[in-house]
């Protein structure tokens, strides 16, 4: 049988000519069934002409489109991936001192062979759970909540894996007054030296600093449509334009997207996203993370500790770009 | 969440912006008016001499206003005289994501570097607080609100390894906006650097103290800010990670008084302590001499002084370790057992 159609989804501003193309082809599926005719031909054309379309559209992403792919409600989150990578998930909640976040999910995972603690940012999907995991912005208790989970994969020595989609911190009263920045910096600090493997990946929005707390570890993986960003295309736009409409442009300037990122430097691979994005078929991407995942993990658990410390210390330290004045001026002469 | 310099972190930031800069490039003014300024706290207002609050730690003299202090002076009035070693002047920031905002950020860069006479917004050097050496680093609000890019990151993370190899305490005076925005991704990555070269400061068993001026916020707060063994706020500071202005947008709701300052840090459990800038360098050397009890009564600083770092390490091993190390301190236990 041919390819099921696509399930209707949300349409972005830029994939309008997709629609069409997928109405028409539902349109002629129903015909045929209910008539009980033979249209194979007539679909596959139409099924070409639209998987010809999206990857021309795919391909010519702007930074600002990317972001509203990043975005996408059906985008698949945190729990998604584990429904669909882990064979095993015993969750495990709570920072031990205040309460649960449930913007971050932590627990014992296997993904393949790989027995690890999974700590993942959830933004949830109808009004109900965004609600409840607070749209995916920690509180400091959820930065905790990793942190202790952190320190229990480097007491049972299993590496940590680390699924980042977060708009940021939470901008809350509360979160001040229990040192939401104490909480970050001190995960930013632990992760540096903890003592397994750290793998860490952006799999849609990593808004700032509360990306980063979850964020510091041997590599830093991205999917093709995800951002990595020290503020939101909005909040970046604002303060340079007073005026969030230029989002697009605060995008482009602020070079957050997976290429970008990784030509400064501070991603180290992109994982690829099945054509037309993560969203249009989720467990297609759920097999290219898995399958990054088991070799990265592969790759970190042949070195020996102190190997791995070193090179994560010095991966840390590589990060940012500046000359030195006095080699400067020689070279200027 | 970065803060951009002047407008990100709410209207108290706004307010205190206004203030003429109190430094030395007003004592040339012969103008009378030059020479006096009104004190910015509301229920003060007092005229003040400029030269007056020079004098008193950069302070009002009638109701202990703090004003804030350029780099520059930050050090001569918290070190012992004579004693600045500059670090890591010659680092100087590029733009690495050819930034397009709205001017460019390298001309940005040059204006800060005319108007302060530094090359970025902070400062690092060796230093002595009654006699205890350390590493001391001061940033600067005049150079684009204090935030940090790659340069900032770089020298506070050199700072602090120079602390780690020489066997010194760090202590850093933090005055930030955040993160700066035109480096974008580079400067969120800063908070990771600088805070994983205090990981190997600390396994080192070295005291690293901070000092929160006003503003200490977003980019900066959440990393090498609160990191500190002692961390002393200053009296009013506005230190805290999101914006107020973002926050009560976002829970409409008007915040309470004295949100996000130092009083307000201190009793929520966030800080050590709230120091007027008078007794900071008295309270910094008391600190520093529990911390170093050790090190004080020990040449070991001196060996490792050494311009030769591997050099000198392999002395350390060969020479025997004093006995009061040995018997005092574990670290040193091993040492003391092996001879
Ligand atoms: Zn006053």
């Amino acid at each position: 049988m041919a390819t099921p159609s696509p399930v209707p989804q949300a349409y972005l501003p830029f994939e309008q000519g997709l629609k069409e193309i997928d109405e028409l082809i539902r349109k002629l599926e129903d015909w045929a069934r209910t008539n009980s005719m033979d249209v194979s031909e007539e679909l596959n054309g139409h099924r070409e002409k639209r998987e010809e379309l999206l990857r021309r559209i795919y391909q010519n992403l702007t930074a600002w489109d990317r972001i509203q792919v990043s975005r996408h409600t059906q985008r698949p989150q945190t729990r998604d991936y584990i429904a669909h990578i882990c064979t095993d998930f015993v969750e495990l909640h709570g920072d031990r001192s205040f309460s649960d976040d449930n913007a971050i999910v932590t627990g014992l995972a296997t993904v393949g062979e790989h027995r690890l603690m999974l700590i993942g940012q959830h933004k949830g999907r109808d009004v109900h759970e965004r609600s409840f995991c607070n749209f995916g912005m920690p509180q400091p208790e959820g930065y905790r909540k990793a942190l202790w989970k952190m320190r229990l994969a480097e007491k049972f020595k299993i590496p940590v894996l680390c699924l980042i989609d977060t708009k940021g911190a939470a901008p809350d009263l509360g979160a001040e007054e229990r040192g939401q920045s104490q909480a970050i910096a001190y995960n930013l600090q632990v992760m540096s030296g903890l003592k397994v493997p750290i793998l860490c990946i952006v799999i849609g929005e990593g808004g700032s600093g509360g990306a980063l707390s979850i964020g510091v570890g041997d590599r830093l993986l991205i999917q093709e449509n995800a951002y990595f960003s020290v503020i939101s295309p909005e909040g970046c736009a604002s303060i340079l334009w007073k005026d969030s409409d230029r989002k697009a442009d605060a995008a482009e300037a602020l070079r957050i997207t997976a290429p970008e990122l990784k030509n400064l430097g501070v991603v180290d691979e992109i994982i690829p996203e099945p054509l037309g994005g993560a969203h249009r078929d989720p467990k297609g991407a759920a097999e290219m993370l898995k399958a990054t995942i088991d070799r990265c993990l592969k790759e970190l658990n042949a070195k020996p500790l102190d190997v791995l410390l070193e090179e994560r210390y010095q991966r840390l330290r590589s990060m940012g770009k500046y000359q030195e004045a006095a080699l400067a001026a020689a070279a200027g002469t | 969440m970065a803060q951009q310099p002047k407008r990100g972190a709410g209207g108290k930031e706004a307010r205190e912006s206004k203030e003429p800069a109190v430094g030395p490039e007003r004592k040339r003014r012969v103008q009378t008016e030059g020479q006096f300024i009104k004190c910015p706290n509301r229920s003060c207002s007092q005229s003040l001499f400029i030269k007056d609050i020079e004098k008193n730690f950069h302070c009002c003299k009638s109701c202990g206003h703090h004003f804030r202090v350029g780099s520059r002076r930050r050090v001569e009035i918290t070190i012992d005289p004579g004693t600045w070693v500059e670090l890591f002047d010659h680092l100087e920031s590029i733009d690495p994501l050819q930034f397009k905002g709205k001017r460019s950020y390298l001309e940005r860069i040059k204006e800060s570097q005319e108007k302060t006479g530094l090359r970025d917004a902070v400062i690092c050097g060796e230093a002595r607080i009654e006699g205890i050496p350390l590493v001391f680093c001061a940033m600067d609000f005049q150079f684009m609100g204090g935030s940090m890019g790659s340069v900032v990151g770089e020298k506070i993370a050199r700072a602090i390894e120079h602390g780690t190899k020489n066997g010194w305490a760090v202590v850093i005076v933090c005055c930030s906006g955040g993160a700066r925005m035109d480096e974008g991704v580079l400067s969120l990555m800063q908070m990771a650097k600088t805070s994983a070269a205090i990981e190997r400061h600390n396994a080192a068993g070295l005291a690293y103290i901070t000092v929160l001026s006003d503003p200490t916020m977003a980019g900066v707060s959440a990393s090498y800010a609160f990191l500190a063994d002692v961390i002393i706020g200053e009296p009013k500071a506005m230190i805290g990670f999101a914006g107020a202005r973002v926050i009560e947008q976002t829970i409409r709701k008007k915040l309470p008084e004295g949100f996000q300052t130092a009083e307000f840090l201190l009793k929520h459990g966030q800080i050590d302590m709230v120091v007027p800038r008078s007794e900071m360098r008295g309270t910094l050397a008391k600190i520093l001499r529990y911390a170093t009890v050790q090190r004080q009564e020990t040449p070991r600083t001196a060996k490792a002084r050494s311009p030769k770092p591997s050099g000198s390490s392999a002395r350390a091993k060969a020479e025997p370790v004093p006995e009061l190390v040995g018997a005092a301190s574990g670290g040193s236990a091993k040492k003391s057992r092996r001879r």
